[in-house]
């Protein structure tokens, strides 16, 4: 629970990104860069608020830089989001040096006063550090946000059909400005969380090296929604805890293996979610039996991950 | 702001690959596996494939590649062991290219994400031979296996005054070949057609899945034969150890990012990449810059390009 808010800020910030229809593929080095941002800038003026502010501003730049590449200059997003992955990564580590192996501010836990007697659920929910709170406020608020406000239809306009928002007088691309700079903003915040709460500090290497990569993943898996995305993320916190369980109870395997378990069920969790777009799958059912093919369907149009129809689409204004 | 003055440390980079002959072959030996990456590379984007996972294809060359060596070095003549650790690699890389390819095709696993997990899968897989079943006899360290004998390394091949490591001409040549099958066959059309709109090459009969598979293949081939570059080159470690391919895959995609598509622009671009990476190896001891400045100014260095790229498209279109 505790490990959970960088991954459910990130995987929040992403998806608000990719539903307005650009996708920030940069999000591995992206928070490797604002977790060392955070911490310099708290360590060097010792204000915790003083790096998390730091992290979402360079988070918003580094957004911002996806789209003008992407959305003014037209270039490819997926090619400006990988380059800006590895020049986030690398600048982490130069930048970062001189605080590497430091001590430095974090952030306390605050336990709820009235709740956190509760018997069981009391010390699991009601006695986080404030990250974990915020994190699923932010939760709850993004899809909110999404579903029910105007700004939010206008977001997933953008994303969807932004021939048809831009009819109704939306400036789209402004929209998907906005929004890239925001979820940048907030994977800041989770790449924060990191170096300020859940791994206290910087070195090289970090340690959450690949932790973004999962995170696009997750998104997909979430099915561009918070609620699900959240519920992705809090799921790959709970296996990473379960492999450091299996670490310890397997002295005799490499303990270099147990970190990278995750990635084969990445793939198995997208293989799962996309499987059911494929030809031979649809082939596949048609030779099931009724009953059965019924059930397999149902199952898989759950799972379904469909993207934002123009995610990556490049608005064509006549 | 790093307590450093650039020109300084950019006058230690080009020190660092070009000041001495053999500081000269380190760097032409760092630069056939981008040579042999790169092309790969060129095959899968002109089909429009993000193939991420050319990393992880690397690697599993070089183990396939150690792996042979280590099975048939003692029983066949030497050359003849050197090659067929090349051909396991070339096999190696293709596979686990395929795999990322036929989740795509069959799947619908994007591209980037397949190859991204595999590259993860590749890496533990390294580590776990390296520590596990490969150690060297006695210890079990990560500083890699048991290193080959001099008889099965590549050969380096006079150039005066340079000793050229002969991987670089393996590079070159699969650069050309490549350059070649793109413009000059079925293949390389197909591709072009499907890299420009999947689907209205399906409509037109192409048989997508197969040339995307086939597109796969041939990158994580020449992939694959980059780690036995890595694992046999002259001046490599000649052994295997984790992290071998040190982010080569990645920086390759860098290099064709860079290029755009050019065989002759890659050639080039992937020695300059490789100068700054080995240069910039100097750093750490001379200024206590981190050795990743080489990595800040490669892909600086392509962000600004597509930035420019971009500008210049707008600005013409605003003239036109």
């Amino acid at each position: 629970m505790a490990a959970s808010p960088p991954v459910v800020f990130a995987v929040l910030g992403e998806t608000l990104a990719e539903r307005s229809g650009v996708i920030n593929l940069s999000l591995d080095g992206l928070l490797l860069l604002t977790a060392m941002v955070a911490f310099a800038a708290a360590r060097a003026t010792t204000t915790l608020l003083a790096g998390f502010a730091a992290a979402m501003a360079v988070g918003a730049l580094v957004g911002l830089v996806v789209a003008v590449a992407s959305l003014t200059l037209r270039q490819h997003q997926v090619a400006a989001g990988f380059v800006l992955t590895l020049l986030c990564q690398n600048l982490a580590y130069v930048l970062g040096a001189p605080v590497a192996h430091l001590p430095g501010p974090q952030v306390a836990h605050l336990p709820l006063p009235l709740f956190r007697n509760w018997p069981v659920l009391g010390p699991v929910l009601f006695s986080q550090d404030p990250l974990v709170y915020l994190s699923i406020a932010a939760t709850a608020a993004a899809w909110w946000y999404l579903a029910k406000t105007r700004p939010g239809l206008v977001l997933r306009g953008a994303g969807e059909r932004p021939a048809a928002a831009l009819a109704r007088g939306i400036h789209v691309t402004r929209v998907r400005y906005l929004y890239t700079l925001a979820g940048g903003a907030l994977v800041g915040l989770g790449g924060a969380a990191f170096s300020l709460a859940v791994k206290p500090g910087w070195s090289r290497p970090y340690g959450i090296e690949g932790t973004g990569w999962i995170v696009l993943a997750i998104v997909i898996f979430g099915n561009w929604d918070p609620l699900r995305g959240a519920a992705g993320a809090y799921l790959f916190v709970l296996l990473q805890t379960l492999a450091t369980v299996l670490q310890s109870l397997m002295p005799r395997v490499p303990t270099q293996v147990f970190p990278t378990l995750p990635f084969p069920l990445m793939i198995l969790a997208l293989l799962l979610v996309t499987v059911g777009n494929s030809e031979w799958v649809q082939r596949g059912l048609r030779r099931l039996p009724a009953g059965t093919r019924r059930g397999v369907v149902r199952v898989l149009r759950a799972l379904q991950a469909s993207p934002p129809a123009a995610l990556g689409v490049p608005l064509e204004q006549e | 702001m790093l307590g450093a003055s650039p020109v300084e440390a950019y006058r230690l980079i080009v020190a660092g690959a070009l000041g001495q002959p053999e500081r000269v072959a380190f760097v032409l030996s760092a630069w056939a596996p981008l040579l042999l990456a790169a092309a790969g590379l060129l095959v899968t984007f002109a089909a429009g494939l993000w193939n991420i996972g050319v990393e992880g294809q690397v690697l599993l060359g070089a183990v396939f590649a150690t792996g042979a060596l280590r099975a048939l070095g003692h029983l066949l003549p030497p050359p003849g062991a050197v090659l067929l650790a090349g051909l396991a690699a070339v096999l190696g890389g293709s596979l686990w290219a395929l795999l990322a390819g036929a989740l795509r095709a069959y799947g619908n696993v994007n591209e980037i994400f397949g190859g991204l997990g595999l590259n993860f899968i590749a890496g533990s897989l390294t580590v776990y031979l390296v520590l596990g079943p490969w150690a060297r006899p006695g210890i079990a360290s990560t500083s890699g296996t048991l290193p080959f004998a001099p008889s099965l390394w590549l050969p380096t091949i006079p150039v005066p005054p340079l000793e050229v490591p002969g991987e670089v001409f393996l590079g070159i040549a699969a650069m050309g070949a490549v350059s070649v099958a793109l413009r000059g066959t079925y293949f390389g059309l197909h591709l072009a057609a499907i890299g420009r709109s999947l689907r209205a090459a399906h409509l037109r009969g192409i048989p997508t899945t197969r040339e995307m598979l086939r597109a796969f293949a041939a990158c994580g081939g020449l992939a694959g034969l980059a780690g036995f570059v890595l694992v046999t080159g002259a001046h490599s470690r000649h052994q295997l150890f984790p992290l071998i391919s040190g982010g080569d895959g990645f920086l390759a995609i860098l290099v064709v990012l860079l290029a755009g598509r050019s065989a002759l622009a890659c050639i080039l671009i992937s020695g300059a990449f490789a100068a700054i990476s080995m240069g910039s190896l100097q750093l750490p001891l001379a200024m206590q810059l981190d050795s990743s400045m080489g990595g800040v100014i490669q892909s600086l260095l392509v962000l600004c390009a597509i930035l420019l790229r971009g500008l210049r498209a707008r600005l013409v279109s605003r003239e036109g």
